[in-house]
Formats: C-alpha cells, sequence, structure tokens
C-alpha cells in the first residue's frame, strides 16, 4: 500500500472514533437538561400520568448506557429518531433541510474561496495600497456582525432598490434562477466575514512562503515571477489555507444557523432554532448531530486535501 | 493603538451609561415614535418612542459585560489547564487535551445553542456557554505556548535551584508563555460580543426587558423600511466594539506573536 | 586557450543599514576560466556570499552594486530581471548552502530539474522529464527514473544537494557558482559531492567559482584559489602555491591556524582581534588591525603585486619585492 493509500486510509479511519465521540457528546447534553425534560416538553399542564407513558415511550427510563446503545444503533440505520410532535420520523425531516444547509454555506464558502485567495495573493504581492485596501477590508469583514448584514444588504437589495426578494425559497430542482435569486442575498452575507478571514490567511500565507530559501532558489534557476507566485508559492501557501477553511466551516455552520432564521430559509439551522424554542429535544438531538456530522465531513476532506498537497504530512513525517 | 483608543471610549460610555445616557432607554414617548435622528435625540428613536441612543448605550453595557466576564471566565480555567497540560505532558497532558477537545468538535454557535436548549436562555447562560467554547481553544493555546517555553534555560534553572514545580509554573512558566494568550483572549472577546449578540438575535440570549444589541436588532428588522436608524446604529455600534478587541488584538499581536505561530 | 569565462573588475556591494553604510564587497576582481575550479575562501561575514549573490542578481533591493562582471563576454550586472532571468539557471548557476531549504516541499524532485529545462529551452514536457531522469542518474540518484517523483524530503540532505546539482547543471551553463555547497553535510559525504561537482564540471567545461570558510574543501578540488578579508580580496594563487608558500599575513595566520598531523598542542596560530566592523570607517587595508606585519603605508589600499603565480595585495609583500627592483 502507498504512502499517499495508507494516510487517507488512517485519515478515514480517524473519523470513526471522532463520529462516536460526537454522537455520546451530544446524547449526554440532551439527558443533562436540569430538571424533567419531558415534563419540560409536554409543558406544565401535565399530567405525571403523561410525563410516565411520555418518558416510557421515548426510552427515557432505562439505564443510561442502554439507551446510548439503542441510540447509537438508532444511527447507524440511519434513524435519527422520531419528531415528538409529528411523530414523523426524523431522518425524513432533517434529510428535507440538509440540501438547504448544505448550497447555503458551500455557496458561502465558494464565493469566499473564489474572492479571497487571488486578493490575498494580490494582497501579498502587490503594491501597497492594495494592502492597505485588504487590510481594511479585512478588518471591517471581520468586525461586522453577519446578521447586521444581512439586514442592511435587504435594505439595500430588498427595500431601495427591490431587485432581491428578503426572504423565502425555492428549491434547485424546482426553479434553479428562482434559488439562486433567494440565496443571493443569504450567501452573500455569509460570504463576506468568511472572505475576510481566508483573504488574511491567504495573505499571511504566501508572504510566509515567499521569504522562504527555496524561493530564491527558484528565482536562481531563472523560473518567472509569476511561475513562483503562482506554482509554487501559492501550492505551499495552500496548506494552511485549506487548513482554515476547514475550520472556517464551523464558523460558517454557526452563521448559517442565524442567516436560515433571517431570511427565513427552511434548513437545519432555522429548524434548530425554532426546535429549541419549542423544548422539542429529539429534533434538536437530530439536528445538533448532523450539523456536528456535517463538520467532521468538511474536516475530513480539508485534512486529506492537505495530505494531497503535502506529501510531508501524507508520509507522517512533518508539518 | 487605535483599537486601544475605541475600546477605551466604548467602555468608558457603556461604564457611565446609567450618568451620561441623555434619556431614560425605557421611556416611552409616544409623540416620538419612529422619529428619525436630531439633536435631541441622535440615534433617533424607535417604534414606542424610545430613544435609540440610551438603549444602545445600556445595551452595551449588557453585550459587553457578557462577552468580558465570558472571555475572562475562559482564561482564568484554561491558563492553569493549559499550563500544567503543557508544562507536565504525558498523561496529565492527555487526560486535559482529551476532553477538551472534545468540545471542539461542535462549531461555536452550535455548542452555544445546543447548551441554551438544555439550560433556556438568558445572558448568564450565554456567558457560560461563550466561556466553555473558548475554554478548549484558549486552554490550547496556553498549552503549546508552555511547550514552548518550558524547556528554556531559565526555567530549568529555576527548578534546579529548587523551586517547586508549583513556583516554576507560576512565577516562570506562565508570565512567559501567556503572551499568545493574551493575544487570542483580545480577539475572541469580539467574537464573544458577535456571539453574545447573535444568540440574543435568536432570542436564545439575553431575554427582554434587559436590552441587549441583539435584540435591537432583531426588534429593528420589523421598522426596517420606515425607520433604518433602528437598526443601522445599533450595528454600527457593535461592529465598532468588535473593531476595537479585533485592532487591539492585532496589535497585541505584533508585540507578542510577530512570526504568526496562530491563527 | 579561450579567455576567461568570467571575469569580475573591481565589484564593489554595499548596504545602507540602520547603522550605516555597509561595504561587504570592497573592489573584487578575479576571473574563471573554462572547465577550471576556483575556490573563494574566507571567514563567516567576509563578503564571499554577497559577491556570489551580487553575480547573479539575487541581492536584496537596497544593495548598491557597481564594478563590473562579464559572463562570457556580455554584461552580468545592473541587468533588468527578465534579461537576468533568462541567464539565471541557463548561462549561469548557483547551489546554495542548505539542500533541506533548497527544493520545495511540495513538489516532486524530478519536476524540479524538469522545469529548470523547460524554463530555458522548448522542450516537450516528456523530453524534459528523459532529460531529468537522465541527470538525476549522472549525479548518483539510484533509480532516477522511480525516483522522479518522489518528494524532497525522502531523500538525505547529501542526495538534495545532488539533486540541485543536477538542476544547476541540467542547461550546462558556462558558470556555477557554489556557495558553501558541502557545508551542512557531513564530512563522509562532502567528498563524494565535491567530486561530483568536480568531475561534472570539468568535463563539461563549466567555470565554477567554489565558496567556502574551509581550507580542506580548497585543497581537495580547487585549481586556483582567492582568499577574502573582510570584503577585499588579498591573496589569490594556483592551490598548491597557497599552501606551499601563502604570501598574505592574513592567509598564514589562517594556515597557521589549521590543525596538521604534528601541530604541537598549544601550538595552533590564533589570530588576535575581530573583524572589523564593516559600517565603521576603515583603513585601506582591512586586516591592518590585526597584522602582525602592519607598516606606515597600510591605512592605503595596498596594490596589488605578483610573486611568482601569486597576486597578493599587502604592502610588506611589495616592500620586500622593492628592493630587488631598485638599482644598487
Amino acid at each position: 500500500m502507498s504512502g499517499r493509500t495508507r494516510f487517507v486510509v488512517r485519515r478515514l479511519l480517524l473519523t470513526v472514533p471522532t463520529l462516536l465521540a460526537m454522537s455520546v457528546f451530544v446524547f449526554l447534553i440532551i439527558r443533562l437538561v436540569p430538571g424533567d425534560p419531558v415534563r419540560t416538553m409536554l409543558g406544565f399542564r401535565a399530567t405525571d400520568a403523561n410525563v410516565a407513558a411520555t418518558r416510557a415511550e421515548l426510552g427515557l427510563d432505562r439505564p443510561l448506557l442502554r439507551q446510548y446503545l439503542s441510540f447509537l444503533g438508532g444511527l447507524l440505520h440511519g434513524d435519527l429518531g422520531t419528531d415528538f410532535v409529528s411523530k414523523a420520523p426524523l431522518r425524513d425531516l432533517l434529510a428535507q433541510r440538509l440540501p438547504v444547509t448544505l448550497e447555503l454555506t458551500l455557496l458561502a464558502m465558494g464565493l469566499a474561496i473564489v474572492v479571497g485567495v487571488p486578493l490575498g495573493v494580490l494582497a501579498a504581492t502587490g503594491s501597497r495600497w492594495v494592502r492597505r485596501l485588504t487590510d481594511g477590508f479585512v478588518v471591517a469583514g471581520v468586525s461586522v456582525p453577519d446578521f447586521w448584514l444581512g439586514i442592511m444588504l435587504v435594505l439595500l437589495f430588498s427595500g431601495t432598490l427591490a431587485v432581491l426578494p428578503p426572504s423565502g425559497y425555492v428549491p434547485i430542482t424546482d426553479d434553479p434562477v428562482g434559488n439562486l435569486r433567494y440565496l443571493t442575498l443569504p450567501v452573500l452575507t455569509l460570504a463576506v466575514a468568511e472572505t475576510a478571514y481566508i483573504l488574511r490567511t491567504t495573505r499571511g500565507a504566501m508572504e510566509a512562503t515567499m521569504g522562504q530559501p527555496f524561493v530564491t532558489y527558484l528565482r536562481a534557476k531563472g523560473l518567472s515571477h509569476r511561475r513562483i507566485v503562482y506554482r509554487h508559492a501559492l501550492k505551499n501557501a495552500a496548506i494552511p489555507v485549506v487548513t482554515v477553511i476547514g475550520i472556517q466551516f464551523g464558523l460558517l455552520l454557526g452563521g448559517a444557523i442565524v442567516i436560515e432564521t433571517l431570511f427565513a430559509l427552511p434548513g437545519i439551522g432555522r429548524l434548530l432554532v425554532t426546535a429549541i424554542n419549542q423544548r422539542n429535544y429529539p429534533v434538536v438531538q437530530a439536528g445538533v448531530l448532523v450539523v456536528a456530522g456535517l463538520f467532521i465531513a468538511v474536516s475530513l476532506v480539508t485534512d486529506l486535501v492537505v495530505g494531497l498537497i503535502d506529501s510531508r504530512v501524507a508520509d507522517g513525517s512533518g508539518s | 493603538m487605535t483599537g486601544a483608543v475605541i475600546l477605551g471610549v466604548l467602555l468608558l460610555v457603556a461604564l457611565l451609561a446609567p450618568l451620561i445616557a441623555p434619556h431614560d432607554p425605557e421611556a416611552v414617548d409616544a409623540r416620538r415614535i419612529l422619529s428619525g435622528p436630531d439633536s435631541s435625540h441622535l440615534f433617533g428613536s424607535d417604534a414606542l418612542g424610545r430613544d435609540v441612543l440610551s438603549r444602545v448605550m445600556y445595551a452595551l453595557r449588557i453585550s459587553l459585560l457578557v462577552a468580558t466576564s465570558s472571555v475572562l471566565l475562559a482564561t482564568v480555567v484554561a491558563v492553569p489547564l493549559g499550563a500544567v497540560a503543557g508544562y507536565v505532558g504525558g498523561l496529565v497532558d492527555s487526560l486535559i487535551s482529551r476532553p477538551l477537545d472534545m468540545l471542539l468538535v461542535l462549531p461555536a454557535l452550535l455548542l452555544a445553542i445546543t447548551l441554551i436548549a438544555i439550560v433556556g436562555p438568558g445572558s448568564t447562560v450565554a456567558a457560560l456557554a461563550i466561556a466553555l467554547i473558548y475554554l478548549p481553544i484558549l486552554a490550547r493555546v496556553m498549552r503549546g505556548s508552555t511547550l514552548g517555553v518550558a524547556h528554556l534555560g531559565y526555567v530549568e534553572g529555576a527548578g534546579a535551584r529548587g523551586a517547586g514545580h508549583l513556583r516554576v509554573l507560576a512565577g516562570h512558566v506562565v508570565p512567559n508563555a501567556i503572551g499568545p494568550v493574551l493575544v487570542q483572549v483580545s480577539i475572541l472577546a469580539g467574537f464573544a460580543l458577535q456571539i453574545e449578540a447573535a444568540l440574543s438575535f435568536l432570542g436564545l440570549g439575553t431575554q427582554p426587558p434587559t436590552p441587549s444589541l441583539g435584540l435591537m436588532l432583531s426588534d429593528g428588522r420589523d421598522v426596517l423600511v420606515q425607520a433604518p436608524w433602528v437598526e443601522v446604529y445599533p450595528g454600527l455600534t457593535l461592529a465598532l466594539a468588535v473593531l476595537g478587541f479585533v485592532l487591539v488584538g492585532d496589535g497585541l499581536r505584533a508585540r507578542f506573536d510577530p512570526s504568526g505561530v496562530l491563527r | 586557450m579561450t579567455g576567461p569565462v568570467l571575469t569580475v573588475q573591481d565589484l564593489r556591494v554595499s548596504f545602507a543599514t540602520p547603522q550605516g553604510l555597509v561595504s561587504a564587497v570592497d573592489g573584487v576582481s578575479l576571473s574563471v576560466g573554462a572547465g577550471e575550479i576556483v575556490g573563494l575562501v574566507g571567514e563567516s561575514g567576509c563578503g564571499k556570499s554577497t559577491l556570489a549573490n551580487a553575480l547573479l542578481g539575487l541581492l536584496p533591493s537596497g544593495a548598491q552594486v557597481s564594478g563590473t562582471a562579464l559572463l562570457d563576454g556580455g554584461q552580468l550586472l545592473g541587468l533588468e530581471e527578465g534579461r537576468l532571468g533568462r541567464l539565471r539557471g541557463d548561462r549561469i548557476s548557483m547551489v546554495f548552502q542548505d539542500p533541506a531549504t533548497s527544493l520545495d516541499p511540495t513538489f516532486s524532485v524530478g519536476e524540479q530539474v524538469a522545469e529548470t529545462i523547460r524554463a530555458h529551452r522548448r522542450v516537450s514536457r516528456r523530453d524534459a522529464r528523459a532529460q531529468a531522469v537522465r541527470l538525476l542518474s549522472e549525479v548518483g540518484i539510484p533509480d532516477a527514473a522511480r525516483r522522479y517523483g518522489d518528494a524532497p524530503h525522502r531523500f538525505s540532505g547529501g542526495m538534495r544537494q545532488r539533486i540541485v546539482i543536477a538542476a544547476a547543471l541540467a542547461n550546462q551553463p558556462a558558470v556555477l557558482i557554489a556557495d558553501e555547497p558541502t557545508t551542512a553535510l557531513d564530512v563522509t559525504i562532502q567528498a563524494q559531492i565535491l567530486s561530483l561537482i568536480a568531475g561534472l564540471c570539468r568535463d563539461q567545461g563549466t567555470a565554477v567559482l567554489l565558496i567556502t570558510h574551509d581550507l580542506g574543501v580548497v585543497a581537495q578540488i580547487c585549481d586556483q584559489v582567492g582568499v577574502m578579508y573582510a570584503g577585499q580580496l588579498v591573496e589569490e594563487a594556483p592551490v598548491h602555491r597557497l599552501f606551499a608558500d601563502p604570501q598574505h599575513p592574513y592567509t598564514r595566520a589562517l594556515l597557521g591556524a589549521l590543525p596538521t598531523g604534528d601541530t604541537m598542542p598549544g601550538g595552533l596560530t590564533v589570530i588576535p582581534g575581530q573583524v572589523p566592523d564593516l559600517s565603521g570607517p576603515l583603513p585601506g587595508c582591512r586586516f591592518l588591525d590585526r597584522c602582525p606585519q602592519a607598516r606606515d603605508e597600510c591605512p592605503t589600499r595596498p596594490e596589488p603585486v605578483t610573486v611568482g603565480e601569486t597576486r597578493v595585495a599587502c604592502w610588506d609583500v611589495s616592500a620586500r619585492l622593492v628592493p630587488e627592483r631598485a638599482p644598487s
């Protein structure tokens, strides 16, 4: 088995304990509700009999370990539990909502990369005023609260200019153009802060790379400046940038929760907020599981990409 | 040091709000419903005729309080944990680091809202949740920094002179390793502000009637087109406060960690 | 025999620093012929690396360079970046000290040799690859075809330096500058690398400027050697002459400082004093303050004189020559 394959397998295997740990964590947290979660769910008018019945129904009267095992078993079968209110399987509900959140976050991250990386390279290699400008943008982008920015964008584009809808959603399979129109403002909103981070990281990584000795060597070989920057420096700089993208995706997921609420997008984020307000714990549990799972998946992908770029990581011998 | 100036001004405003606020933030004035900014109400008035500027000042107090207390709490717990983990290493390190790494599995805001889901909304919960989010990050930074410092000559020298481990740790290791942590603390304080605002915006953080910037931003949406100032000014204030923290953090980084070892 | 391939005339390099203007290279002249290996030896900080970097145009932007350097008759200094880029790696190449940091860690070694070829020659990727494999084999990388795609970190320091040499010689440059090519390597590998350089360059007729602080290296492969001190070239001679009959007081002290098989304990020469601060005012002969043979003329720059096959810049040496020429 080649070193690369071994690395991929190793990294994939590492995901298993992480997912397991995460499931334990989510499982425990939901059950740590102070007081009686069942009573909280049912409301203060619930009778003791109701509470006992619901508790049995939800399997909350069994020992903790058995609960966890059946929970885990269910997960492995793709069973995320049932909605407490509607009794519908949560798997369907989440499957319905996941694409929305995915589309929102992936588009936002994609936009941020497409804008942030070139600007970051420019900031690292360009003139002083380019650097000043991007500095300003980075600081502003990081400081401005994303939901406020979203609201301001709504004010501008839906209010004054009236070219984009302020909320709502249409699945891409039904109406691609409409789908994109509805997602434009949410994606833009999320992308701004993300672009700032990616820009800053790219610039820092490029500057660090350009200062390395091997760059002098590349110059001594007579390679053109363009080749050195775009072929060599960028590839080396990509390593920390990709790593940061993985970490930043967590931020993006958190932001998605707020943005979905703001723009009334039927994604998992908004589902979570509603469920929390309703004390609908099974939904909260399922939602958190899916989002956390998504985060772990993205981390996996970015780690694999880094391993592909930098064989030192793949061989386990450096970085 | 622009950041320090900005922060200083805002902190002062927040602290002195009861003294310098032009109006009672709760004072309802039917005559001034949704009026624009003028000389007596610099930020205009909201849907109940309340002065936005005064409300912003009071809300800033709460937001800053939650943000700074949460980060402080995280720091107070993270520094000893990280220092011990880095200094002692081995099994102790694993015992400390593994559970903390567990907390990093969930994205920040997700962890916060999950906790609030369990315990219920409120600014105290929000502060604790934020502290919990930042605890592993700060502990990890402290641990890394300690690893870099623990085997430097003067530290080992202190040990050789017979100083007990605790003394070495507290007297030599921590003061020298704490630089990067301070950088991170400043930046995280800014983000704590944002998280607190996001939580309040979602109705999961500071609860009414306590004023909070997030809540104001949420309410402002209802009157967005007719009275944009209700939404604009609280947001600008929040952005400014975060900006202050970020700039201070960048400044600190230039002093303590110019090589950019940290994120 | 054709003239020298590389001719350096009165090269001066200075930098503006917070402490003042630093004169790192002060009027150095030398030349290297095809297939000849000229060593440039001196302590750290004597300006030898600065000189090398000046020739390739790799100095930082604040550097001021004057003098001439001719490569095959063409001017080398003061060229704009584009033209310089075409020369580098093609007509004049450089090998650096630390093989661990010379290669891009994210590209395969073969790729890095091939790209040097493709940067200067119109060849297909396949041909460049074939050439690169051949070159890797020539420099002693075993199983070159298979190891073409390996990343640098999978090779030892010595191997990496061979790869660097392969890339440097890929386009058969007229001049190779090797800046401390073996300093970062194990002693046992050093000899191998030096022979490799010597062998390849003599075969291809490449002129080599070998920069080192180690007289042992000089002894192994150099034909001619120049001694530098504090930015000045103080002596230049064929290798065997330098070791047999050093003229300049500094050279003598250097050689006296070398332990030999029969050095008695306490018998190593120590040169008193320190290398002068290059930012301050300096006497014409910069060795003045440490020289046991200092004379009244020494604050003035010594005129180089020839003693047998040696060129040396020293008033004391000149003085001992003069009586032979004075009419009695």
